[in-house]
Protein backbone atom coordinates (compact mmCIF):
# COMPACT_ATOMS: atom_id res chain seq x y z
CA UNK A 1 0.00 0.00 0.00
CA UNK A 2 2.33 2.75 1.19
CA UNK A 3 5.95 2.12 0.29
CA UNK A 4 9.19 3.93 0.98
CA UNK A 5 8.99 5.78 -2.35
CA UNK A 6 5.64 7.26 -1.33
CA UNK A 7 7.09 8.32 2.01
CA UNK A 8 10.09 9.98 0.36
CA UNK A 9 7.73 11.79 -2.04
CA UNK A 10 5.51 13.05 0.78
CA UNK A 11 8.58 14.07 2.80
CA UNK A 12 9.72 16.20 -0.13
CA UNK A 13 6.26 17.79 -0.37
CA UNK A 14 6.37 18.45 3.39
CA UNK A 15 9.88 19.88 3.10
CA UNK A 16 11.24 17.53 5.78
CA UNK A 17 14.56 15.72 5.33
CA UNK A 18 14.31 12.21 6.74
CA UNK A 19 17.09 9.86 7.82
CA UNK A 20 16.93 6.36 6.23
CA UNK A 21 15.80 4.71 9.51
CA UNK A 22 13.05 7.34 9.79
CA UNK A 23 11.81 6.56 6.28
CA UNK A 24 11.61 2.90 7.18
CA UNK A 25 9.76 3.48 10.48
CA UNK A 26 7.41 6.07 9.02
CA UNK A 27 6.49 3.74 6.16
CA UNK A 28 5.37 1.11 8.67
CA UNK A 29 3.52 3.66 10.85
CA UNK A 30 1.75 5.35 7.96
CA UNK A 31 0.80 2.02 6.42
CA UNK A 32 -0.86 0.96 9.69
CA UNK A 33 -2.62 4.28 10.17
CA UNK A 34 -3.82 4.62 6.57
CA UNK A 35 -4.90 0.98 6.73
CA UNK A 36 -7.14 1.86 9.67
CA UNK A 37 -8.41 5.06 8.07
CA UNK A 38 -9.45 3.15 4.95
CA UNK A 39 -12.57 2.03 6.86
CA UNK A 40 -14.03 5.39 5.80
CA UNK A 41 -14.65 3.81 2.39
CA UNK A 42 -17.56 1.95 4.02
CA UNK A 43 -19.38 5.16 4.95
CA UNK A 44 -22.22 6.22 2.67
CA UNK A 45 -21.51 9.83 1.74
CA UNK A 46 -23.80 10.16 -1.28
CA UNK A 47 -25.32 13.62 -1.32
CA UNK A 48 -23.40 14.70 1.79
CA UNK A 49 -21.66 18.06 1.78
CA UNK A 50 -18.27 18.44 3.50
CA UNK A 51 -18.05 20.34 6.82
CA UNK A 52 -15.06 22.66 6.72
CA UNK A 53 -16.19 24.80 9.63
CA UNK A 54 -18.84 23.86 12.17
CA UNK A 55 -20.12 27.41 12.58
CA UNK A 56 -20.78 27.56 8.82
CA UNK A 57 -19.19 30.99 8.62
CA UNK A 58 -18.02 32.26 5.25
CA UNK A 59 -16.11 35.29 4.03
CA UNK A 60 -15.69 36.96 7.41
CA UNK A 61 -14.32 40.38 6.60
CA UNK A 62 -13.65 43.71 8.25
CA UNK A 63 -13.62 47.31 7.01
CA UNK A 64 -10.42 48.22 5.13
CA UNK A 65 -9.05 50.48 7.88
CA UNK A 66 -5.50 50.69 9.18
CA UNK A 67 -5.31 49.27 12.70
CA UNK A 68 -2.34 48.99 15.10
CA UNK A 69 0.05 46.16 14.25
CA UNK A 70 3.64 45.10 14.88
CA UNK A 71 6.25 47.52 13.61
CA UNK A 72 8.85 46.23 11.18
CA UNK A 73 11.44 46.50 13.97
CA UNK A 74 9.30 44.43 16.36
CA UNK A 75 8.69 41.79 13.71
CA UNK A 76 12.39 41.45 12.98
CA UNK A 77 13.48 41.57 16.63
CA UNK A 78 13.84 37.82 17.14
CA UNK A 79 14.62 36.81 13.61
CA UNK A 80 17.46 34.46 12.82
CA UNK A 81 19.19 36.65 10.26
CA UNK A 82 18.19 40.03 8.90
CA UNK A 83 19.49 42.53 6.38
CA UNK A 84 18.19 46.00 5.59
CA UNK A 85 14.87 45.44 7.30
CA UNK A 86 14.23 42.06 5.67
CA UNK A 87 14.67 38.43 6.67
CA UNK A 88 17.87 37.12 5.16
CA UNK A 89 17.73 33.57 3.77
CA UNK A 90 19.95 31.29 1.63
CA UNK A 91 19.75 31.61 -2.15
CA UNK A 92 16.28 31.04 -3.53
CA UNK A 93 17.24 31.21 -7.21
CA UNK A 94 20.45 29.40 -8.02
CA UNK B 1 -4.26 26.39 55.99
CA UNK B 2 -2.62 25.27 52.76
CA UNK B 3 -3.64 28.08 50.42
CA UNK B 4 -2.35 26.27 47.34
CA UNK B 5 -4.91 23.50 47.82
CA UNK B 6 -7.92 25.82 47.69
CA UNK B 7 -10.05 26.76 44.70
CA UNK B 8 -10.02 30.15 43.02
CA UNK B 9 -13.51 31.00 44.29
CA UNK B 10 -12.54 30.16 47.90
CA UNK B 11 -9.41 32.29 47.62
CA UNK B 12 -11.30 35.21 46.07
CA UNK B 13 -13.76 35.09 49.01
CA UNK B 14 -10.82 35.13 51.41
CA UNK B 15 -9.19 38.09 49.65
CA UNK B 16 -12.51 39.96 49.88
CA UNK B 17 -12.83 39.08 53.56
CA UNK B 18 -9.27 40.25 54.17
CA UNK B 19 -8.10 36.88 55.47
CA UNK B 20 -5.44 36.45 52.77
CA UNK B 21 -3.58 38.41 50.09
CA UNK B 22 -2.52 37.74 46.48
CA UNK B 23 1.08 37.66 47.72
CA UNK B 24 0.41 34.97 50.28
CA UNK B 25 -1.43 32.88 47.67
CA UNK B 26 1.39 33.20 45.15
CA UNK B 27 4.00 32.33 47.79
CA UNK B 28 2.04 29.22 48.77
CA UNK B 29 1.77 28.04 45.16
CA UNK B 30 5.42 28.86 44.51
CA UNK B 31 6.44 26.96 47.62
CA UNK B 32 4.53 23.95 46.33
CA UNK B 33 6.22 24.22 42.92
CA UNK B 34 9.65 24.37 44.57
CA UNK B 35 8.78 21.24 46.53
CA UNK B 36 7.27 18.96 43.85
CA UNK B 37 8.03 20.30 40.37
CA UNK B 38 11.21 18.21 40.10
CA UNK B 39 9.04 15.09 40.45
CA UNK B 40 6.05 16.20 38.35
CA UNK B 41 7.64 18.33 35.63
CA UNK B 42 4.37 20.13 34.89
CA UNK B 43 6.10 23.27 33.62
CA UNK B 44 8.22 24.10 30.60
CA UNK B 45 9.08 27.43 32.21
CA UNK B 46 8.31 28.80 35.69
CA UNK B 47 8.35 32.59 35.82
CA UNK B 48 10.10 34.64 38.47
CA UNK B 49 7.78 36.35 40.90
CA UNK B 50 6.20 39.40 39.28
CA UNK B 51 4.97 42.53 41.00
CA UNK B 52 1.40 41.71 41.91
CA UNK B 53 -0.80 44.53 40.65
CA UNK B 54 -4.00 43.37 42.29
CA UNK B 55 -7.07 43.44 40.08
CA UNK B 56 -10.31 41.54 40.49
CA UNK B 57 -8.83 38.05 40.04
CA UNK B 58 -5.16 37.87 41.12
CA UNK B 59 -5.06 34.05 41.15
CA UNK B 60 -2.00 31.99 40.10
CA UNK B 61 -2.62 30.33 36.73
CA UNK B 62 -0.60 27.98 34.50
CA UNK B 63 -0.77 28.59 30.76
CA UNK B 64 -0.14 25.82 28.24
CA UNK B 65 2.97 26.63 26.22
CA UNK B 66 1.06 27.17 22.95
CA UNK B 67 -0.52 30.50 23.86
CA UNK B 68 1.52 33.57 23.05
CA UNK B 69 2.59 35.69 26.01
CA UNK B 70 4.26 38.98 25.08
CA UNK B 71 7.94 39.02 25.91
CA UNK B 72 8.02 35.31 26.83
CA UNK B 73 9.59 32.38 25.03
CA UNK B 74 6.66 30.36 23.66
CA UNK B 75 7.64 27.05 22.09
CA UNK B 76 4.73 24.54 21.95
CA UNK B 77 7.30 22.26 23.62
CA UNK B 78 9.11 22.03 20.29
CA UNK B 79 12.78 22.51 19.40
CA UNK B 80 11.73 24.38 16.26
CA UNK B 81 10.42 27.29 18.33
CA UNK B 82 13.21 27.40 20.90
CA UNK B 83 14.18 31.00 21.38
CA UNK B 84 10.98 32.35 19.82
CA UNK B 85 9.87 35.20 22.07
CA UNK B 86 6.33 36.26 21.34
CA UNK B 87 5.89 39.92 20.44
CA UNK B 88 2.23 39.92 21.44
CA UNK B 89 -0.32 38.51 23.89
CA UNK B 90 -2.95 36.02 22.84
CA UNK B 91 -6.43 37.46 23.38
CA UNK B 92 -7.09 35.11 26.32
CA UNK B 93 -3.80 36.24 27.89
CA UNK B 94 -4.74 39.92 27.46
CA UNK B 95 -8.12 39.18 29.06
CA UNK B 96 -6.45 37.40 31.99
CA UNK B 97 -3.97 40.24 32.47
CA UNK B 98 -6.89 42.69 32.61
CA UNK B 99 -8.18 40.83 35.66
CA UNK B 100 -4.80 40.85 37.40
CA UNK B 101 -4.14 37.13 36.79
CA UNK B 102 -0.81 35.89 38.12
CA UNK B 103 0.79 33.78 35.38
CA UNK B 104 2.97 31.32 37.25
CA UNK B 105 4.55 29.74 34.20
CA UNK B 106 4.03 27.93 30.95
CA UNK B 107 2.81 24.37 31.21
CA UNK B 108 4.47 21.44 29.45
CA UNK B 109 2.60 19.87 26.55
CA UNK B 110 2.91 17.35 23.74
CA UNK B 111 4.88 18.98 20.92
CA UNK B 112 2.47 21.21 18.97
CA UNK B 113 -0.37 19.52 20.87
CA UNK B 114 0.24 16.27 18.95
CA UNK B 115 -0.37 13.62 21.52
CA UNK B 116 -2.42 12.17 24.35
CA UNK B 117 0.31 11.74 26.95
CA UNK B 118 2.67 14.77 27.08
CA UNK B 119 5.48 12.35 26.19
CA UNK B 120 6.37 14.05 22.91
CA UNK B 121 7.49 17.30 24.58
CA UNK B 122 11.03 18.38 23.72
CA UNK B 123 11.43 19.06 27.44
CA UNK B 124 10.64 15.49 28.45
CA UNK B 125 7.42 14.08 29.88
CA UNK B 126 5.21 15.34 32.67
CA UNK B 127 4.33 12.76 35.34
CA UNK B 128 0.85 12.04 36.67
CA UNK B 129 0.70 13.38 40.27
CA UNK B 130 -1.49 10.40 41.30
CA UNK B 131 1.11 7.84 40.10
CA UNK B 132 4.37 9.11 38.74
CA UNK B 133 4.98 5.99 36.64
CA UNK B 134 1.98 7.03 34.57
CA UNK B 135 1.18 9.75 32.06
CA UNK B 136 -0.91 12.79 32.99
CA UNK B 137 -2.62 12.57 29.60
CA UNK B 138 -2.16 15.07 26.79
CA UNK B 139 -1.66 17.27 25.11
CA UNK B 140 -2.49 19.63 28.02
CA UNK B 141 -0.81 17.24 30.46
CA UNK B 142 1.29 19.94 32.10
CA UNK B 143 -1.75 22.13 32.76
CA UNK B 144 -3.76 19.24 34.25
CA UNK B 145 -0.85 17.97 36.36
CA UNK B 146 -0.12 21.48 37.65
CA UNK B 147 -3.71 21.88 38.88
CA UNK B 148 -3.85 18.35 40.31
CA UNK B 149 -0.56 18.81 42.16
CA UNK B 150 -1.54 22.30 43.40
CA UNK B 151 1.30 23.85 41.42
CA UNK B 152 -1.32 26.29 40.10
CA UNK B 153 -4.80 27.15 41.32
CA UNK B 154 -6.16 26.78 37.81
CA UNK B 155 -4.90 26.54 34.24
CA UNK B 156 -5.66 27.06 30.58
CA UNK B 157 -5.29 24.22 28.14
CA UNK B 158 -6.28 23.72 24.52
CA UNK B 159 -8.37 20.91 23.05
CA UNK B 160 -8.34 19.73 19.43
CA UNK B 161 -9.32 16.07 19.90
CA UNK B 162 -9.62 15.79 23.67
CA UNK B 163 -6.47 17.52 24.87
CA UNK B 164 -8.17 19.26 27.80
CA UNK B 165 -10.68 16.58 28.76
CA UNK B 166 -8.48 13.49 28.62
CA UNK B 167 -5.70 14.87 30.86
CA UNK B 168 -8.38 16.30 33.17
CA UNK B 169 -9.82 12.78 33.49
CA UNK B 170 -6.39 11.19 34.05
CA UNK B 171 -5.49 13.78 36.69
CA UNK B 172 -8.79 13.96 38.56
CA UNK B 173 -9.66 17.56 37.70
CA UNK B 174 -12.34 19.42 35.72
CA UNK B 175 -11.66 20.26 32.06
CA UNK B 176 -13.96 22.04 29.60
CA UNK B 177 -13.71 22.28 25.82
CA UNK B 178 -15.99 25.21 24.96
CA UNK B 179 -18.15 25.41 21.83
CA UNK B 180 -15.98 26.10 18.77
CA UNK B 181 -15.90 29.83 18.24
CA UNK B 182 -16.71 30.79 21.83
CA UNK B 183 -13.14 31.46 23.00
CA UNK B 184 -10.77 33.42 20.77
CA UNK B 185 -7.98 31.49 19.08
CA UNK B 186 -5.99 34.66 18.38
CA UNK B 187 -2.53 33.96 19.77
CA UNK B 188 -3.10 30.22 20.13
CA UNK B 189 -0.46 28.56 17.99
CA UNK B 190 -2.66 26.61 15.61
CA UNK B 191 -2.81 22.84 15.23
CA UNK B 192 -6.22 22.16 13.65
CA UNK B 193 -7.87 25.46 12.96
CA UNK B 194 -11.42 24.09 12.63
CA UNK B 195 -11.06 22.04 15.83
CA UNK B 196 -8.87 23.95 18.35
CA UNK B 197 -10.41 25.61 21.39
CA UNK B 198 -8.83 27.04 24.52
CA UNK B 199 -10.56 26.07 27.77
CA UNK B 200 -10.27 25.96 31.57
CA UNK B 201 -8.69 23.18 33.65
CA UNK B 202 -9.77 23.64 37.26
CA UNK B 203 -10.26 21.98 40.64
CA UNK B 204 -14.04 22.30 40.56
CA UNK B 205 -16.96 23.24 38.37
CA UNK B 206 -17.42 26.70 39.91
CA UNK B 207 -13.85 27.65 39.02
CA UNK B 208 -14.43 26.50 35.43
CA UNK B 209 -17.41 28.88 35.24
CA UNK B 210 -15.34 31.77 36.65
CA UNK B 211 -12.50 31.19 34.22
CA UNK B 212 -14.96 30.97 31.31
CA UNK B 213 -16.33 34.37 32.35
CA UNK B 214 -12.85 35.78 31.81
CA UNK B 215 -11.85 34.09 28.55
CA UNK B 216 -15.06 33.62 26.56
CA UNK B 217 -16.44 36.16 24.13
CA UNK B 218 -16.37 37.45 20.59
CA UNK B 219 -12.99 38.63 19.30
CA UNK B 220 -12.80 40.47 15.96
CA UNK B 221 -9.16 39.41 15.65
CA UNK B 222 -10.22 35.76 15.29
CA UNK B 223 -12.20 35.30 12.10
CA UNK B 224 -13.72 32.08 13.46
CA UNK B 225 -14.89 33.77 16.64
CA UNK B 226 -18.65 33.58 16.89
CA UNK B 227 -20.66 36.74 17.40
CA UNK B 228 -23.62 35.42 19.34
CA UNK B 229 -26.80 37.45 19.40
CA UNK B 230 -27.25 36.65 23.08
CA UNK B 231 -23.84 35.99 24.63
CA UNK B 232 -23.64 34.60 28.13
CA UNK B 233 -22.02 37.12 30.41
CA UNK B 234 -21.95 35.05 33.61
CA UNK B 235 -21.55 31.27 33.55
CA UNK B 236 -21.87 31.11 37.34
CA UNK B 237 -25.60 31.72 36.83
CA UNK B 238 -25.70 28.23 35.30
CA UNK B 239 -24.43 26.63 38.52
CA UNK B 240 -27.83 25.34 39.59
CA UNK B 241 -28.18 22.32 41.85
CA UNK B 242 -31.09 20.82 39.92
CA UNK B 243 -31.43 18.27 37.14
CA UNK B 244 -35.06 17.24 37.69
CA UNK B 245 -36.71 16.32 34.44
CA UNK B 246 -33.57 16.63 32.32
CA UNK B 247 -33.13 13.96 29.66
CA UNK B 248 -29.55 12.70 29.35
CA UNK B 249 -28.59 10.48 26.41
CA UNK B 250 -26.30 7.48 26.75
CA UNK B 251 -24.83 6.56 23.34
CA UNK B 252 -24.75 2.79 22.98
CA UNK B 253 -21.72 2.97 20.67
CA UNK B 254 -19.58 4.29 23.54
CA UNK B 255 -20.07 1.29 25.84
CA UNK B 256 -18.16 -1.36 23.95
CA UNK B 257 -15.14 -3.63 24.04
CA UNK B 258 -12.03 -1.77 25.12
CA UNK B 259 -13.84 0.17 27.85
CA UNK B 260 -12.19 -0.69 31.16
CA UNK B 261 -14.56 -2.18 33.77
CA UNK B 262 -13.26 0.33 36.34
CA UNK B 263 -14.16 3.25 34.08
CA UNK B 264 -17.54 1.76 33.19
CA UNK B 265 -18.30 1.16 36.87
CA UNK B 266 -17.45 4.72 37.90
CA UNK B 267 -19.45 6.22 35.02
CA UNK B 268 -22.49 4.07 35.82
CA UNK B 269 -22.22 5.16 39.47
CA UNK B 270 -22.27 8.77 38.27
CA UNK B 271 -25.45 8.02 36.32
CA UNK B 272 -27.02 6.58 39.47
CA UNK B 273 -26.29 9.79 41.37
CA UNK B 274 -27.90 11.91 38.66
CA UNK B 275 -30.89 9.54 38.50
CA UNK B 276 -31.44 10.03 42.22
CA UNK B 277 -31.43 13.77 41.61
CA UNK B 278 -34.21 13.42 39.06
CA UNK B 279 -32.47 13.12 35.68
CA UNK B 280 -33.84 10.65 33.17
CA UNK B 281 -31.46 8.55 31.10
CA UNK B 282 -32.29 7.57 27.54
CA UNK B 283 -30.32 5.24 25.29
CA UNK B 284 -29.38 7.00 22.07
CA UNK B 285 -27.40 6.09 19.01
CA UNK B 286 -24.54 8.02 17.41
CA UNK B 287 -24.11 5.59 14.51
CA UNK B 288 -21.06 7.19 12.90
CA UNK B 289 -18.97 7.07 16.10
CA UNK B 290 -16.80 4.28 14.67
CA UNK B 291 -15.47 6.65 12.00
CA UNK B 292 -14.56 9.48 14.39
CA UNK B 293 -10.90 8.59 14.93
CA UNK B 294 -10.36 8.07 11.19
CA UNK B 295 -12.01 11.36 10.27
CA UNK B 296 -10.01 13.19 12.93
CA UNK B 297 -6.66 11.76 11.86
CA UNK B 298 -7.32 12.93 8.32
CA UNK B 299 -8.87 16.35 8.97
CA UNK B 300 -6.73 17.37 11.95
CA UNK B 301 -3.47 16.22 10.40
CA UNK B 302 -4.35 17.87 7.07
CA UNK B 303 -4.96 21.16 8.90
CA UNK B 304 -1.81 20.64 10.96
CA UNK B 305 0.35 20.04 7.88
CA UNK B 306 -0.84 23.38 6.55
CA UNK B 307 -0.48 25.22 9.87
CA UNK B 308 3.03 23.92 10.50
CA UNK B 309 4.29 24.91 7.05
CA UNK B 310 5.21 28.28 8.55
CA UNK B 311 7.97 26.69 10.68
CA UNK B 312 10.68 26.81 8.05
CA UNK B 313 13.60 28.64 9.63
CA UNK B 314 12.91 31.92 7.83
CA UNK B 315 11.32 34.28 10.34
CA UNK B 316 11.78 32.90 13.86
CA UNK B 317 12.86 29.92 15.89
CA UNK B 318 15.36 27.33 14.76
CA UNK B 319 17.26 27.57 11.49
CA UNK B 320 19.55 24.75 10.28
CA UNK B 321 21.72 24.45 7.21
CA UNK B 322 22.95 20.94 6.29
CA UNK B 323 26.71 20.40 6.21
CA UNK B 324 26.45 18.92 2.72
CA UNK B 325 24.29 20.49 0.02
CA UNK B 326 21.48 18.23 -1.15
CA UNK B 327 18.92 20.02 -3.30
CA UNK B 328 19.00 23.82 -3.51
CA UNK B 329 20.13 26.24 -0.82
CA UNK B 330 16.72 27.38 0.32
CA UNK B 331 15.10 23.94 0.15
CA UNK B 332 18.02 22.46 2.08
CA UNK B 333 17.40 25.01 4.82
CA UNK B 334 13.69 24.20 4.98
CA UNK B 335 14.26 20.45 5.02
CA UNK B 336 17.13 20.48 7.52
CA UNK B 337 15.38 22.91 9.88
CA UNK B 338 12.22 20.83 9.90
CA UNK B 339 14.13 17.56 10.28
CA UNK B 340 16.11 18.85 13.27
CA UNK B 341 13.27 20.90 14.73
CA UNK B 342 10.30 18.53 14.65
CA UNK B 343 9.95 15.43 16.81
CA UNK B 344 8.81 12.03 15.52
CA UNK B 345 5.10 12.49 16.19
CA UNK B 346 5.10 15.94 14.58
CA UNK B 347 6.75 14.51 11.47
CA UNK B 348 4.30 11.61 11.43
CA UNK B 349 1.27 13.91 11.55
CA UNK B 350 2.59 16.38 9.01
CA UNK B 351 3.33 13.51 6.63
CA UNK B 352 -0.11 11.97 7.15
CA UNK B 353 -1.78 15.32 6.55
CA UNK B 354 0.27 16.04 3.44
CA UNK B 355 -0.51 12.57 2.10
CA UNK B 356 -4.27 12.99 2.53
CA UNK B 357 -4.18 16.38 0.83
CA UNK B 358 -1.92 15.36 -2.02
CA UNK B 359 -3.10 15.08 -5.58
CA UNK B 360 -4.68 11.69 -6.15
CA UNK B 361 -5.59 11.18 -2.51
CA UNK B 362 -7.44 14.42 -1.71
CA UNK B 363 -10.87 13.11 -2.71
CA UNK B 364 -10.48 9.68 -1.14
CA UNK B 365 -9.19 10.95 2.18
CA UNK B 366 -9.57 14.66 2.98
CA UNK B 367 -12.81 15.37 1.13
CA UNK B 368 -14.35 12.07 2.20
CA UNK B 369 -13.24 12.75 5.77
CA UNK B 370 -15.03 16.10 5.74
CA UNK B 371 -18.21 14.46 4.44
CA UNK B 372 -18.17 11.84 7.19
CA UNK B 373 -17.60 14.73 9.59
CA UNK B 374 -20.97 16.08 8.42
CA UNK B 375 -22.52 12.70 9.24
CA UNK B 376 -20.98 12.72 12.72
CA UNK B 377 -22.29 16.23 13.34
CA UNK B 378 -25.72 15.16 12.10
CA UNK B 379 -25.74 12.30 14.64
CA UNK B 380 -25.46 14.92 17.40
CA UNK B 381 -28.06 17.25 15.82
CA UNK B 382 -30.50 14.32 15.76
CA UNK B 383 -29.66 13.24 19.30
CA UNK B 384 -30.15 16.71 20.77
CA UNK B 385 -33.69 16.82 19.42
CA UNK B 386 -34.54 14.21 22.01
CA UNK B 387 -32.12 14.84 24.90
CA UNK B 388 -30.74 17.86 26.79
CA UNK B 389 -27.24 16.46 27.19
CA UNK B 390 -25.15 13.38 26.50
CA UNK B 391 -23.09 11.47 29.10
CA UNK B 392 -20.17 9.18 28.26
CA UNK B 393 -16.87 8.03 29.75
CA UNK B 394 -14.09 10.53 28.97
CA UNK B 395 -11.48 7.85 28.27
CA UNK B 396 -11.60 4.07 27.72
CA UNK B 397 -9.06 3.44 30.49
CA UNK B 398 -7.45 5.32 33.38
CA UNK B 399 -3.95 6.77 32.91
CA UNK B 400 -1.60 4.36 31.13
CA UNK B 401 2.10 3.94 31.96
CA UNK B 402 4.86 6.19 30.64
CA UNK B 403 6.23 4.62 27.46
CA UNK B 404 3.40 2.12 27.13
CA UNK B 405 1.94 3.49 23.88
CA UNK B 406 4.92 5.28 22.36
CA UNK B 407 5.74 2.47 19.91
CA UNK B 408 2.17 2.04 18.76
CA UNK B 409 0.83 5.34 17.43
CA UNK B 410 -2.47 3.81 16.38
CA UNK B 411 -3.15 2.56 19.92
CA UNK B 412 -2.40 6.08 21.20
CA UNK B 413 -4.83 7.56 18.67
CA UNK B 414 -7.62 5.14 19.65
CA UNK B 415 -7.48 6.35 23.25
CA UNK B 416 -9.14 9.57 22.02
CA UNK B 417 -12.22 7.73 20.86
CA UNK B 418 -14.70 9.34 23.25
CA UNK B 419 -13.48 12.91 23.05
CA UNK B 420 -12.87 13.40 19.35
CA UNK B 421 -16.48 13.68 18.11
CA UNK B 422 -17.12 16.83 20.15
CA UNK B 423 -14.29 18.64 18.33
CA UNK B 424 -15.48 17.41 14.92
CA UNK B 425 -18.98 18.72 15.66
CA UNK B 426 -17.93 21.86 17.55
CA UNK B 427 -20.14 21.07 20.54
CA UNK B 428 -19.05 21.84 24.12
CA UNK B 429 -17.85 18.99 26.32
CA UNK B 430 -16.61 18.77 29.90
CA UNK B 431 -14.84 16.05 31.89
CA UNK B 432 -15.43 15.90 35.63
CA UNK B 433 -13.95 13.46 38.16
CA UNK B 434 -16.35 10.61 39.00
CA UNK B 435 -14.31 8.14 41.00
CA UNK B 436 -11.21 6.00 41.03
CA UNK B 437 -9.98 2.74 39.55
CA UNK B 438 -8.90 -0.23 41.69
CA UNK B 439 -5.34 1.14 41.56
CA UNK B 440 -6.47 4.52 42.86
CA UNK B 441 -6.27 6.29 39.49
CA UNK B 442 -8.82 9.01 38.71
CA UNK B 443 -11.69 8.33 36.31
CA UNK B 444 -13.55 11.07 34.42
CA UNK B 445 -17.09 11.24 33.07
CA UNK B 446 -17.86 13.43 30.05
CA UNK B 447 -20.89 15.65 29.54
CA UNK B 448 -21.74 17.04 26.12
CA UNK B 449 -24.45 19.51 25.09
CA UNK B 450 -25.52 21.26 21.92
CA UNK B 451 -23.66 24.21 20.41
CA UNK B 452 -23.38 27.18 22.79
CA UNK B 453 -25.25 25.29 25.54
CA UNK B 454 -22.42 25.29 28.10
CA UNK B 455 -25.03 26.25 30.71
CA UNK B 456 -26.64 22.78 30.47
CA UNK B 457 -23.25 21.17 31.09
CA UNK B 458 -22.50 23.46 34.04
CA UNK B 459 -25.88 22.69 35.55
CA UNK B 460 -25.51 18.92 35.40
CA UNK B 461 -21.85 18.95 36.43
CA UNK B 462 -22.54 21.25 39.39
CA UNK B 463 -25.45 19.14 40.58
CA UNK B 464 -23.32 15.99 40.41
CA UNK B 465 -20.40 17.66 42.19
CA UNK B 466 -22.62 19.00 44.96
CA UNK B 467 -24.15 15.55 45.48
CA UNK B 468 -20.86 13.69 45.66
CA UNK B 469 -18.34 16.34 46.73
CA UNK B 470 -16.08 14.55 44.24
CA UNK B 471 -13.55 17.22 43.48
CA UNK B 472 -9.84 17.68 43.95
CA UNK B 473 -8.75 18.00 47.53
Amino acid sequence: MINEQDVKYVAALSRIHLQPEEVHKLTKDLEAIVGYIDQLKQADVSGVKPTYNVNMMFNVDRPDEIKPSLTQKEALKFSVEQLNGSYKVPKVIE
Amino acid sequence: MKLETLTAHELLDMIKAGTTTPDAIYDAVRGRIDAVEKDIHAYARVFDKQDLTGGQCPIPIAIKDNMCIAGRETTCSSKILKGFVSPYDATVIAKLKDTGAVIVGQANMDEFAFGSSTETSCYGPTFNPWDRTRVPGGSSGGSAAAVAAHEAIWALGSDTGGSIRQPAAFCGVVGLKPTYGLVSRYGLIAFGSSLDQIGPITKDVTDAALLMNIIAGYDPQDSTSFQSRSPVSDYTQALQNDVKGLKIGIPKEYFIEGLSPDVEGAVKAAMDVLKLKGAEFVEISLPHTKYAVSVYYIVATAEASSNLARFDGVQYGLRCIPTQARKSSIVDMYEETRDKGFGTEAKRRIMLGTYSLSSGYYDAYYLRGLKVRTLIKRDFDNAFEGVDAILTPTTPTPAFRIGEKMDDPLSMYLSDIYTISANLSGIPAMSIPCGFSKEGLPVGVQLMANLFNEEMIFRIAYTYEQATQLKLQ
